[in-house]
């Protein structure tokens, strides 16, 4: 159990070396959130005022889509460099690789959100920040249950041509009910006043999609990166 | 399995061509009347699709763990049927919502959830159909993910108020609805296991094919 986190530590910090170096992925990942709320904003916003449940909405929609960006960059590297073979040649549980990378994803994504949300309150006059510790609940187990297959389908996808096209074919779907989840209870805390129990209830989904695919993804990644 | 093929022709074309009369016998429902027969096509249709989802997330944990070339024949064709009924299911739903509750569609739960069950499948094709090399097995996984959101999707109208009647209707259904209902299942089923086999053999085929290509360039 020791070495398997640590394993997977060693990948995280690889990972995390990389891009301090270069702020790739996070730069280029945070304007496309940008533009994406902007695109959004235009096709919601009427007369001056967006609907009282958008910004929720725009939330997951630019946190879905920059995540799935950041995922396809973050394995392009790895194929470029040819390092995700060796990586998988090296001695160490496979698995502790998943999640090494999988970490990454979340502490990539979780600074875009550092950011989004307040920028996100601040367009949208919403209240995102009135319940801070139900709205960190619900942005940790969307974007754990999100990541949990795109970490997965991303790096199965490295091996297979047109991977750019393929990730959000299989990624969204798969991940829809995750991000309904994150909205409607969002939408929950956005309510005045804020609806408390159902976004706790929705936390609860999200909890039990998270096990579900973080298990799955666990179980298969083996198998799946065996050629 | 090919002994069995025409036999089960002959029979799924005797359940087929009993099942309207059945269905036409069947009394009318109380408020929705007529309209209401269209449940003897759409529940069967998800029945079948169902099936296609079982066939193709078993087979494919076979595939990916077993590395088995037959089961991965059988997961293709089980994705393709479920794709095949899903969309019947998909057709005849909104039929019968236009007319029960005004709409063609409600984003209720079940509805949404189906249609994401739905295209989670038709995923998988496009992978298998675009991925070129070594995309079976991310086709594999794909159909997992299904087969892990099939039950949320068929729980979804209990634990949700939806407008979609619960699971709780088929087994409460009155006997003389219910065996019309119990000959489309069983009907629609044989279908199923009809074009299960005929595409498996057509995948056989094909992976025989290849062989004999990949032989020939050696």
């Amino acid at each position: 159990m020791i070495r398997f986190w640590r394993t997977a530590l060693l990948i995280l910090r690889k990972d995390v070396t990389i891009e301090v170096k270069s702020r790739e992925v996070l730069y280029t990942t945070l304007f496309f959130a940008v533009s994406a709320i902007l695109i959004f904003s235009f096709g919601l916003v009427k007369e001056g005022q967006a609907p009282p449940d958008a910004a929720a909405a725009i939330l997951w929609i630019a946190i879905a889509f920059a995540g799935t960006l950041a995922l396809g960059r973050t394995f392009e590297r790895e194929r470029y460099g040819e390092t995700l073979r060796a990586l998988l040649l090296a001695p160490g549980p496979r698995p502790a690789l998943y999640v090494g990378k999988l970490l990454g994803m979340l502490a990539l994504l979780g600074i875009a959100e550092l950011l989004l949300v307040p920028l996100i309150a601040f367009l949208f006059q919403a209240a995102l920040i009135s319940r801070p510790l139900l709205l960190f609940a619900l942005l940790a187990g969307g974007t754990t249950g999100f990541c949990a297959v795109g970490t997965l389908f991303a790096a199965m996808l490295v091996r297979v041509r047109s991977r750019d096209v393929l990730l959000p074919i299989v990624l969204y779907p798969i991940t829809i009910p995750v991000i309904i989840a994150g909205v409607r209870g969002t939408a929950a805390l956005l309510a005045a006043p804020p609806d408390e129990a159902t976004a706790v209830m929705w936390i609860g989904i999200l909890l039990a999609f998270d096990t579900v695919f973080v298990t799955l993804s666990l179980w298969t990644f083996e198998p799946l990166m065996i050629e | 399995m090919r002994r069995a093929f025409t036999p089960l022709v002959v029979l799924t074309a005797a359940l087929f061509a009993a099942a309207p009369v059945f269905v036409a016998q069947a009394p009318y429902e109380s408020t929705m009347g007529l309209v209401q027969k269209i449940f003897y096509v759409h529940l069967p249709s998800w029945v079948a699709m169902y099936s296609g989802i079982a066939v193709c997330g078993l087979a494919s944990l076979l595939y990916l763990f077993k590395d088995n070339k037959t089961a991965d024949c059988y997961a293709v064709a089980g994705a393709e049927l479920a794709v095949l009924f899903g969309a019947m299911g998909l057709v005849t739903g909104p039929l019968w919502a236009r007319k029960a509750w005004g709409v063609w569609w409600q984003w209720d739960v079940r509805l949404t959830t189906a249609l994401l069950l739905w295209l989670i499948f038709v995923a998988y094709l496009l992978v298998r159909r675009y991925g070129g090399p070594g995309s079976e097995k991310l086709a594999a996984a794909t159909s997992l993910f299904g087969l892990a959101t099939a039950p949320f999707v068929y729980k979804s109208v209990d634990i949700w108020r939806t407008v979609h009647p619960t699971t709780n209707v088929v087994p409460t259904l009155a006997p003389e609805m219910a065996r019309p209902l119990a000959l489309c299942i069983v009907a629609f089923f044989a279908l199923f296991v009809l074009l299960l086999m005929l595409r498996v053999d057509l995948a056989y085929r094909q992976v025989a094919l290849d062989n004999l290509y990949l032989a020939e360039e050696d």
